[in-house]
């Protein structure tokens, strides 16, 4: 009906916007960039990577957003961030704990680690504290073999761990809220 | 053209030498501190932050401090290495604030070392210089131990102070070329760093005159040829872990700054590169890698020449290059190890490999679990496109290639060709079918070639010396060395490179020292969750793809965990298998439902409550599995369990018969009973249990009601009697 | 030319067949059916479940027969001790982590999963365990996901995106752990879903069904929350397909059987979805006359289809003002039945339960179309049954289908005319539409009847048609990656359309998402069976005298009686309807 032509029924627009106040400048610059790359849905996983850098897990709210900005089908972006290991989908506490159950620290008792921290922390591996403190998970090998056993707290590894030592490095994050990372930190850019 | 790649290449190499020359490093004092993952782990960046206040309120000039790779000797770091001129290099371990301030104090200021915290009492005794001969292990000269001994007498006879010369050797050098093979010997002269080759008694009394007496270098005698891993072994040929390893693919890993083109260049760095965009001919690349019998180090063992030579001969021309970093065998790190170590080389093999099937470009893979790895390799391809090595017109050639690195996520199945692909179109690592192989229609339907980190690390050497001489080094099937990952129960753990063939004894005893508290060994593990358990009976097998494949068990990247009577067989099958079924991608019906279902079998192997027709439905299933799966993660999935039961049924049918598990892993098959004769009634365990389940009168035997017993072990801890059996 | 002949060996036969070829085709060449599931031969391969796995010398693992291409010299065993139990041990992984329930089931009697488990001889479980637990989503006004019946063998998946381009199914999570849904597994109304039911036509077990309207037409018939009079009207499609779940051959029109067997369940009025496809032709065509005028934008991009409605409105809502307003044959109908049947009768509207027998699941969503509703808010069809419901139904009460006399729709709303009945393939609409405005435009009585330019199944077809002296280019559409290929040319102006016919289904209507499950032999998106359906309806059309839709009488008459003008006032209020973007916004 010609009457109804001159009313625009595009919502990209709309759309576009929300999504751009989803996502920070700087993933949705990364997003423009990368848009005319020959393959430029291989960039979902970088793209995914950033996000998460930038909230510590990966929202519906953002996943949808790159979803639109990429025009990446939404199935594929919330596909691919459940396949892999890495993403997040939940926020995550203050600080992570991840216990290393590579087989060095497997033979090495890594599993009363974690069964410590989860007495301690009351939690089981992907949960978070109530009071948003810490969040444990189990990570595949760290690479720190000779260390066996490891826990990686942050980016801080740990090792070899005892369970009773255990204690004594979460009470480092409980006494010191905002703990500056040790100089021997690991600077994940 | 080809002299204007010669021309590049000498360019850039005065540019590093003056640049070198400038920073004068032989009159200072070298302070060199490892800078990796596990470097950082330990403490290293504190090491580094303590030298360099010491360094500035002492006001010294003359020391300097360098930040290396990691050489791959996890249990000791940090590593400290210092070199004062003139003098042998001296490593220290675990080194902390503390001992930062002994070193500065006692060795930098007053010139004596720390000797007790020297690495591996490498400094048991006090060595003005050392002579290192090559033990030729893999060309198997007996001659060398002769003329080395003869050499030890001779200095015992002549030199004035013959105990401040360590004579020692190492295992290989790598440097024999076809026509000196078997009739000559090495040595190699540190601090001087001089090589000499020598063919007769006459020699070594000439060095003893002209070198130990005289203090001048024999130069009719000195070895032309550069040896792959002098500079290595002028750093750590004193250490009984370094020296019996052959450093090919590591041979910068702990000797150079792994963030300095600079010095990669120093050490010998795009020599290959610029060898082979001279030779201007992609299928001589290719020939010198067939010829080196380079095999892929990611664990299938294809022949990387063979691949490349496949690739080169697509019709399609758009063709690309991936470098699969994505090392996830729980347990393995040599990957990382050579990312963060010497990132130069991988770029410079990646750069080589690209030409020889004629890629436009390249990725790097790697896993965002190793950030630093990424940070690395990502400045060193950075620095080599500033420098014209890398982008469009390589070293003024006219080739042009590029490199992108490509995070992983956390998935295991990507280190499967067609997974990997996938993940790097940005899909859900999921293998794909079949073929067509990645090198008919790979990424992007394009052909594609894929190798091993370890692979590229050894291409730049292969082409410096030579394939002929890269074969010799290893087996009649496989050249070259292969780096492990020496964990587990064993005493010295870390990165070990040694020539294929060597016996799995060799790397576990002489380099490994042997099994902890000297326990007696039960098993070697290697290749991963896809690999197999090799009984401590086989130890004198040769380490090579075929003897390990024969054995049930894989080469795989390289793991090597060692298992001693302390480890359940049951209960180490039960963790690969549970890696692998939390890893399996979900695509096909025998990996995802069948790793499950031998989970569930396992789990009540080692609970005990399973019965004798389990062992047969889990064999059926791990044979469903390796038969039927859609890739070799699933086909893979089921070798520790066959293997374990091809080499350890007694032990399973110990825990489904005897509900008895030999090395008390197996929590709930472990009973506590407290004996009658030991027990004196103190209550000590009953106070600790935990759930209250011994009870008994003070004065009178105890009990331990097994009903209630949660088998926590706490009043085994506790009883000062010894009253508490555990069966 | 022609590939080089390989020559191989299957079960000590020797053959030859062209380079390329798959040993599943191979073997179906000495009469051998390879057992399999995920394998679909319109779709790509995936080489998932792994129950095709043969034989072949030299290897020590089992290879995948529906993607291993032969080589010459190649010995297979499709059948050795080793396969037979290596094929009954995979199905039987699937069924332990599948529901014990197939009494039960929907698809009991034609799941897929359930003929290979009998047919490789799962008798027995040996290593069942731990099974997954997920909730079924309902959300869906037209399909229900139930993971739990997911075997995972993707072909939903790969439907939804090699051939509706809609990409709203992923697989989520790994390993044991895999599930199949929309994105975030969320809720399938609040996804990109366009309804098109193409995933149910494709499960090979239950975990995709159309929403069941059975019981809501078992209460209205039984009168038990107060008697209604009932009305059914059946989409052009069903005569064709709904012989099929009764034993007639494929392509074997059935109307007769389907009105009598329709009026024994109990309905009161039996009309034909073909009436609304008339006054369709009559309303889409002067809809399209005017904009040919220009008087409206260009192309006409027809409406009938529901699924492609919602596709336009998630992913192409820029696309909204070229679509026509015209309701779909469906409504068109069932809001006659409401209104002007209802006031011929006497009858008031509420006190009538209109059941539209579909070919689709999308419909299910059209009828409950808020826009759609008559203004107190009542549906004006209140039940859409698929053809499988039908069938079910039928079968359900006893009916001996195929023995039942030829009946005849009632009238005013059941008389149509030959076009409306090819409304029901792809091309049919298209076709429909120009026989009329051939009338139209050139003022002669007797234009052309067959456009063959718009018949058969290819995806994409495009013709430019003179009438009268005037170059009409027409394109049909099917499937929507052809639509998109379609909507992009438009967009970028690179094709000048006139009218283009949109149908979400590949094949049309007869191979909507609601049609029956295809005998063994035969796969769903076969192009051999949408010939036969095809085939079917031209048959039908071939064999009415009245073959242009504005020749019906009915229609002439509801024009004269109740309409007035097509296109007019009145048409617009009960005929036409209004298209908005809808959330969430579908990526292309």
């Amino acid at each position: 009906m010609s009457h109804c032509c001159q009313v625009s029924t595009d919502n990209w627009e709309d759309v576009k916007a929300k999504c751009l106040t989803a996502l920070p400048e700087d993933i949705v610059n990364y997003i423009d960039d990368h848009k005319g790359d020959e393959h430029a849905e291989s960039n979902l996983i970088a793209i995914l990577h950033r996000v998460q850098r930038h909230f510590g897990y990966l929202g519906q709210e953002q996943m949808n957003a790159v979803a639109q900005l990429a025009q990446i089908p939404l199935a594929k972006v919330t596909g691919v961030a459940t396949f892999y290991h890495l993403f997040r989908l939940q926020p995550r506490g203050k600080h992570v704990i991840s216990v290393c159950m590579g087989t060095a620290c497997y033979v090495k008792g890594a599993e009363k680690l974690s069964q410590r921290l989860m007495d301690e922390l009351g939690i089981h591996y992907g949960e978070t504290t109530k009071d948003g403190m810490f969040s444990l998970d189990n990570s595949r090998c760290l690479g720190t073999c000779g260390l066996a056993p490891v826990i990686m707290v942050d980016d801080q590894v740990y090792g070899p761990v005892t369970p009773s030592e255990i204690t004594i490095i979460l009470e480092k994050y409980i006494k010191q809220p905002r703990a500056a990372a040790p100089k021997a930190a690991l600077a994940v850019q | 053209m080809s002299t204007s790649v010669t021309q590049f290449f000498e360019g850039l190499q005065s540019r590093v030498l003056e640049a070198t020359a400038a920073r004068r490093l032989q009159e200072k004092i070298v302070i060199q501190v490892g800078s990796a993952t596990c470097e950082h782990a330990a403490g290293s960046l504190d090491v580094m932050d303590e030298f360099v206040k010491h360094v500035k309120s002492s006001g010294r000039q003359d020391v300097v401090l360098r930040k290396t790779g990691c050489t791959g000797r996890c249990s000791k770091e940090p590593i400290v290495g210092v070199t004062v001129p003139g003098q042998l290099p001296v490593k220290y371990e675990r080194v902390n604030r503390e001992l930062v301030h002994k070193i500065f104090t006692s060795h930098i200021q007053d010139g004596a070392p720390v000797v007790e915290s020297a690495l591996d009492d490498s400094l048991s005794e006090i060595h003005k210089s050392e002579f290192v001969f090559c033990a030729g292990v893999r060309c198997g000269l007996e001659g060398e131990n002769v003329m080395m001994h003869k050499f030890a007498q001779k200095l015992r006879d002549r030199a004035p102070h013959p105990e401040t010369i360590k004579v020692s050797k190492v295992g290989c050098f790598g440097a024999c070329s076809q026509e000196d093979r078997g009739k000559c010997a090495y040595i190699l002269h540190r601090p001087s760093k001089a090589m000499y080759r020598i063919h007769s008694e006459q020699d070594l009394d000439e060095i003893i005159a002209t070198q130990v007496l005289g203090g001048q270098l024999v130069e009719r005698l000195l070895a032309t040829d550069q040896l792959v891993s002098k500079d290595f072994f002028d750093m750590y040929g004193d250490v009984a872990f370094f020296n019996r390893q052959s450093r090919v693919a590591l041979r910068n890993c702990g000797v150079v700054d792994p963030e300095s083109l600079d010095e990669y260049v120093t050490y010998g760095g795009f020599k290959a590169l610029g060898t082979v965009l001279t030779n201007r001919d992609p299928q001589w690349v290719i020939n010198e890698v067939l010829k080196a019998r380079l095999r892929g180090r990611g664990g299938g063992g294809f022949p990387t020449g063979k691949k490349w030579q496949m690739a080169f001969d697509q019709k399609e021309t758009t063709r690309y290059l991936i470098c699969n970093g994505d090392e996830g065998d729980p347990g393995a790190f040599m990957d990382r190890g050579m990312l963060e170590s010497d990132p130069f080389n991988i770029v410079e093999g990646m750069i080589i490999g690209a030409y020889a099937i004629q890629a436009q470009k390249g990725f790097l893979y790697i896993r965002a679990e190793y950030p630093l790895a990424i940070k690395r390799i990502q400045n060193a391809i950075d620095l080599s496109r500033a420098s014209g090595l890398l982008g469009q017109d390589i070293m003024a050639s006219g080739y042009s290639f590029d490199l992108e690195i490509r995070l992983g996520a956390g998935a295991f199945v990507c280190g499967e060709e067609t997974a990997l692909i996938a993940s790097i179109e940005g899909e859900r690592g999921q293998p794909g079918l079949r073929p067509p192989y990645p090198v008919e229609k790979g990424l992007w339907g394009k052909p594609t070639c894929i190798n091993n980190v370890e692979t590229f690390a050894n291409i730049s050497a292969i082409i410096n010396f030579g394939g002929d001489w890269f074969a010799r080094i290893g087996t009649a099937e496989s050249g070259g060395t292969k780096v492990f990952a020496l964990a587990g129960r064993v005493k010295h753990t870390g990165l070990v490179e040694v020539p294929l063939g060597t016996t799995l004894k060799d790397v576990v005893f002489d380099i490994g020292g042997g099994v902890q508290d000297d326990k007696p060994l039960k098993a070697v593990q290697t290749g991963g969750p896809a690999g197999g358990f090799i009984p401590a009976k086989w130890l004198d097998m040769e380490v090579d793809f075929a003897p390990l494949a024969k054995a049930g068990s894989i080469m795989g990247s390289g793991g090597m965990i060692v298992l001693s009577e302390e480890d359940c067989i049951v209960d180490i099958a039960k963790f690969y298998l549970s890696f692998t079924t939390d890893e399996s991608c979900g695509k096909c019906t025998p990996c995802r439902e069948g790793t499950t279902r031998m989970q569930e079998i396992l789990e009540r192997i080692t609970i005990g409550t399973a019965v004798m027709g389990d062992l047969d439905k889990l064999e059926r299933l791990a044979q469903l599995c390796q038969q039927t799966s859609l890739c070799g993660l699933g086909r893979a999935a089921p070798n520790p369990i066959l293997s374990s039961l091809d080499h350890f049924r007694d032990e399973y049918l110990e825990h489904i018969i005897d509900k008895r598990c030999r090395s008390k892993k197996c929590v709930a098959l472990i009973r506590y009973v407290i004996s009658q004769e030991l027990c004196i009634g103190c209550t000590v365990c009953a106070r600790n249990c935990p759930v209250e389940c011994i009870s008994g009168k003070r004065k009178e035997v105890h009990v331990i009601d097994q009903e209630r017993c949660i088998k926590c072990g706490q009043c085994f801890q506790v009883c000062r009697f010894d009253a508490v059996e555990r069966g | 030319m022609t590939e080089p002949m390989i020559k191989l060996t299957i079960d000590g036969e020797l053959l030859e067949v062209p380079a390329g070829t798959t040993v599943m085709k191979a073997a179906e060449k000495l009469g051998i059916n390879i057992p399999r599931l995920c394998y679909h031969p319109d779709l790509s391969l995936e080489g998932a479940c792994r129950v095709c796995v043969v034989q072949v010398e030299g290897f020590n693992h089992f290879i995948a027969s529906c993607s291993q291409q032969v080589w010459e010299g190649m010995m297979v065993q499709t059948n050795s001790p080793q396969i037979r139990q290596a094929r009954r041990d995979i199905l039987e992984l699937l069924l332990d982590n599948h529901p014990k329930d197939c009494q039960t089931c929907e698809r009991d009697g034609n799941c897929e999963l359930q003929r290979q488990a009998y047919r490789l001889g799962v008798r027995e479980r040996l290593f069942e365990g731990k099974r997954k637990q997920y909730p079924q989503d309902e959300s869906s006004k037209s399909v229900v996901r139930n993971p739990e019946k997911c075997i995972l063998c993707g072909r939903c998946i790969r439907v939804c995106a090699e051939v509706q381009g809609v990409q709203n199914l992923s697989q989520h999570g790994r390993g044991f752990n895999t599930v199949v849904g929309p994105a975030n597994l969320g809720p399938m109304d609040e996804s990109a879903c366009i309804q098109c039911g193409q995933c149910v036509a494709v499960c090979p077990t239950a975990a995709f069904l159309e929403k069941d309207h059975t019981e809501r037409v078992w209460e209205a018939l039984s009168g038990a929350a107060g008697k209604k009079h009932l009305v059914v009207h059946t989409a052009p499609a069903i005569r064709a397909t709904i012989g099929e779940s009764f034993g007639f051959p494929l392509g074997t029109p059935v109307t007769g059987q389907l009105v009598t067997a329709l009026r024994r369940l109990g309905f009161d009025a039996i009309f034909d979805t073909n009436f609304g496809a008339d006054l369709t032709v009559i309303e889409e065509g002067n809809e399209f006359l005017k904009r040919l005028n220009g008087e409206g934008p260009l192309p006409l991009l027809t409406s009938c289809s529901p699924g492609w409605i919602n596709f336009m409105e998630k992913f192409y809502p820029e696309m909204i003002p070229l679509a026509s307003t015209c309701k779909s044959p469906m409504q068109m109908t069932s809001t006659l039945i409401k209104t002007y049947y209802a006031e011929r009768k006497g009858i008031d509207p509420k006190d009538i339960f209109v059941v539209a027998i579909m070919p689709c699941v999308a419909k299910k969503y059209e009828a409950a179309r808020p826009e759609q509703l008559l203004s107190q808010g009542e549906t004006v069809t209140d039940a859409v049954l698929t053809t499988r419901e039908l069938a079910w139904m039928i079968k359900s009460y006893g009916i001996d289908f195929a023995n039942l006399p030829e009946g005849e729709y009632d009238r005013p709303l059941g008389v149509s005319s030959g076009a409306g009945d090819i409304f029901g393939t792809t091309g049919g609409v298209m076709e429909a539409a120009l026989r009329t405005v051939a009338v139209k435009l050139t003022g002669e009585e007797l234009g052309p009847l067959v456009f063959e330019a718009v018949r058969g199944i290819v995806g994409l077809k495009e013709a430019t048609v003179s009438i009268g002296g005037q170059e009409i280019n027409v394109a049909v559409c099917d499937g929507l990656t052809h639509a998109k290929k379609a909507l992009a040319y438009i967009k970028s102006g690179e094709k000048n359309y006139h009218l283009v016919e949109m149908m979400a289904c590949p094949g049309g209507c007869i191979m909507g998402g609601g049609q029956p499950y295809p005998p063994f032999e035969m796969d769903v998106l076969d192009p051999e069976l949408a010939k036969l359906r095809a085939k079917a309806l031209y048959s039908v059309d071939a064999h009415k005298q009245l073959r242009r839709s504005h020749e019906n009488p009915a229609i002439t008459k509801l024009y004269e009686e109740y309409i007035g003008e097509p296109n007019g006032e009145k048409a617009h209020e009960l005929l036409h309807t209004h298209y908005q973007a809808r959330m969430p916004r579908g990526i292309r």
